[in-house]
């Protein structure tokens, strides 16, 4: 008996050995990989490890761990995971090389449309967009006779009637959980109506019609959501969607493949996903990508495999097995019903995350901030200026004034 | 035991003290006077990013820190005296809302807001966390031996699990599709929502914390309640004095060290209230001291963090412990001066 298992060991370990089966070529340097961790990066560090020598490191707390791990000498990662905002401070510190060169050797599979360039520089290489949009119950706003909703206000009147008609618990949902997650819907509203974040010298420029009306709106949707929205991450409306109990969701394009997922949600084929309602000047959401730098502190010979590590775990065959997990850029990509939301937030000019040094300091004082005009706490203007005296503070402590 | 000896065993447990206590509390100390920051400039910067189909570039002027030769971010420190600590505890506008006689108008400066449920959860929790642990220890006291065992087994349950383990199973228990919450709306036929309000989080809060707690008091209780005489109790039963008079006047001054003793504890751990909200994500409605270090200290997606800022708030942090501990330390040193200890 022990023979056995011990048999089925090694026949385990040499199966593993042989696993770059999926690989075009047999790396043999180490490569680290530290990401964030939804089923994007899952696909993707699963498609990179057939490659061999790859160890991934999947976290959500990455943006924390990476500016110092990637400061280090030798880096401790050779490829890093990023978003349009967490690549700021790597940027900033210089911490990840310029892969011009690397492009033109290894990346004939590209589009250009993936490559982040700064400078005119390829600093990153992009696999997929992402932007939050509306996702609504197809089965009731018909039966209730409902549009699609435009506009908030258009959201704000069916929420109304399908409160009305009482077929769910509650008519709206969304990631209001305070801090990040709160601080991005309003960044989404306050740019959708035309809002400016930052003055002269960066000082901040929230206290005025855009930002009451921004507030106000996100006031009025919180009375049709679950009256602990303000614990509700995306995580949790994406449940609440799935299990019927809301008609309509502002949500991450990355969870609408789930909808449609039969084993953990019972409205299979129901959801239509529409683009992020229009603010004043444009949808008020924000767009977002996601994609990999490589280390500056490692050897040539390092970023090269993990360079062509990458490019193994963001090709057409790993977007092809997994269609649905993302909004890919990659070649191969076949755009799904679950995409089109993200695709009319886009087509109808929703702006890029204004990412940068002062804006991180804003999202953080816009998450602590916000909470107090929801609670009523505080009014729409007290609490705009205190955001703004908070950020004033940070931003000096920090020297960004 | 000679005094080289005495010497050779405490030096290395003095070493690790003041290596990894005393030393980076003076760090800490020194970093709330200063305040240390990037060197910014202003560049303009081309940036393209993606779009659905095609990418999108802008061009616009950016703060981004300055390197140095090396290819490493310029820091400066400036020493600023008190200014941290007045940036913290913003004392103009807290003495505006003080003369209004309003709580809400305090709460809405964080620290005052922080400070306010810290000191409350701290009063509230211990009388009960103190009666509580009495309770089941006399309750075990009194059990016949064959089920001693098994009760102070389950009794110290909730004392072994990992904090945030705990707060997290309350959370699932009371949260809006929780089980709990469930069932009482069930049975009251209306909708409740725990989680979106002050008081009823604070409540929660409170109610985990001693049932977390009770358990340390109630086995370091336990523990005394072997050691009272058995003569004096049995000459008090003689006297007359019933079951009640019998705990006041013989039980509870005897265990009044350990009370002391589990009281002093259960301060300094409840004044770093910090589990509860994390786990319950109450921090819409109600924060901590610890909480507020702890979120000064979370870079944001640039990597910016308000280190000085945060020391500034663990220091007044370490000095409200001190404080709410004062009384009964003045109360062990003057019992230790008596000679009782």
């Amino acid at each position: 008996m022990k023979i056995r298992v011990f048999l089925l060991g090694i026949a385990f370990a040499l199966v593993s050995n042989f696993a770059w089966a999926g690989c075009s070529f047999t790396n043999v340097v180490e490569v680290r990989s530290l990401t964030n961790s939804f089923d994007a990066w899952k696909s993707v560090t699963e498609a990179m490890s057939e490659c061999g020598n790859v160890t991934a490191t999947l976290d959500s707390e990455f943006k924390d761990k990476q500016p110092d791990a990637f400061a280090a000498n030798p880096s401790l990662y050779e490829i890093g995971g990023v978003s349009g905002s967490t690549i700021t401070p790597l940027l900033n510190a210089g911490t990840i090389r310029p892969l011009d060169d690397l492009v033109a050797k290894y990346g004939q599979n590209l589009n250009p449309n993936q490559l982040i360039k700064i400078d005119g520089k390829i600093m990153g290489i992009a696999m997929s967009v992402n932007n939050q949009h509306l996702m609504y119950r197809k089965d009731i706003l018909d039966n209730l006779g409902i549009a699609e909703p435009k506009t908030y206000d258009d959201v704000l009147a069916a929420a109304e009637k399908i409160k009305a008609a009482n077929v769910v618990d509650y008519p709206f949902g969304g990631a209001y959980k305070s801090g990040w997650n709160l601080a991005e819907e309003f960044v989404n509203m306050y740019l959708g109506n035309g809002g400016e974040f930052f003055g002269e010298g960066n000082a901040p420029t929230l206290n005025n019609a855009a930002g009451v009306k921004s507030l106000e709106t996100m006031k009025k949707l919180t009375a049709y959501m679950d009256p602990e929205y303000l614990t509700s991450d995306s995580t949790y409306a994406q449940k609440q969607m799935q299990q019927e109990k809301i008609a309509m969701a502002y949500l991450w394009a990355t969870r609408a493949g789930a909808m449609d997922n039969a084993e953990e949600s019972k409205v299979v084929g129901k959801i239509v996903m529409a683009s992020a309602p229009m603010g004043d000047v444009r949808p008020a959401s924000t767009l977002w990508w996601d994609g990999i730098v490589i280390a500056k502190n490692i050897s040539d010979v390092k970023a090269e495999a993990a360079f062509r590590v990458a490019m193994e775990g963001m090709d057409t065959e790993m977007v092809t097995a997994n269609n649905e997990d993302a909004v890919w850029l990659i070649t191969g990509y076949k755009p799904g019903a679950s995409a089109a939301g993200a695709a009319a937030t886009a087509e109808n000019g929703a702006a890029p995350y204004p990412s940068g040094s002062r804006m991180g300091v804003m999202h953080s004082a816009l998450g602590n901030g916000i909470a107090d005009f929801l609670t009523g706490a505080k009014d729409a203007a007290s609490t705009l200026a205190d955001i703004e005296a908070a950020y004033t503070s940070a931003a000096t402590e920090k020297g960004l004034m | 035991m000679k005094k080289k000896d005495f010497y050779l065993f405490i030096v290395p447990s003095l070493l690790m003290m003041f290596l990894f206590i005393a030393v980076p509390l003076a760090i800490v100390f020194q970093q709330s006077f200063y305040i240390t920051q990037n060197v910014f400039e202003d560049v303009e910067v081309e940036t393209c990013t993606p779009g659905f189909l095609k990418q999108i570039c802008e061009t616009e002027i950016q703060t981004k820190p300055k390197l140095d030769a090396n290819g490493n971010i310029i820091n400066v420190s400036v020493f600023v005296g008190l200014e941290n600590y007045k940036n913290l505890l913003q004392i103009e506008k807290f003495k505006k809302s003080l003369y209004s006689f309003s709580l809400s108008e305090i709460e809405k400066i964080n620290f005052w807001k922080a400070f306010r449920f810290t000191v409350t959860f701290c009063l509230i929790t211990l009388p009960l966390v103190i009666s509580l642990g009495l309770l089941i220890a006399i309750t075990v006291n009194n059990l016949t031996q064959s089920l001693k065992g098994p009760v102070i087994f389950i009794s110290l349950l909730p004392f072994i699990i990992t904090p945030i383990i705990g707060a997290l199973a309350i959370r699932w228990l009371f949260v809006g599709e929780g089980i709990l919450t469930s069932l009482i709306e069930y049975l009251l036929e209306r909708d409740i929502a725990l989680f979106a309000s002050a008081w009823t989080l604070e409540l929660l809060m409170v109610i985990y914390r001693v049932w977390h707690v009770a358990p340390f008091a109630f086995i370091v209780f336990y523990a005394g309640l072997q050691t009272v005489n058995k003569e004096t109790l049995e000459s008090a039963v003689i006297d007359g004095a019933n079951r009640f008079e019998r705990l006041r006047y013989i039980v509870i001054p005897h265990l009044m060290p350990l009370i002391i003793f589990v009281s002093l504890i259960h301060l300094m751990d409840s004044y770093r209230v910090f589990e509860e909200i994390v786990a319950f994500s109450s921090q819409a409605y109600v924060i901590s001291l610890q909480w507020l270090t702890y979120d000064f200290l979370t870079p944001d997606d640039t990597g910016n963090r308000l280190i000085n800022r945060a020391s500034t708030s663990a220091m007044l942090t370490m000095i409200g412990v001190s404080v709410i501990i004062l009384p009964l330390l003045k109360r062990t040193w003057a019992d230790y001066r008596e000679g009782n200890l």
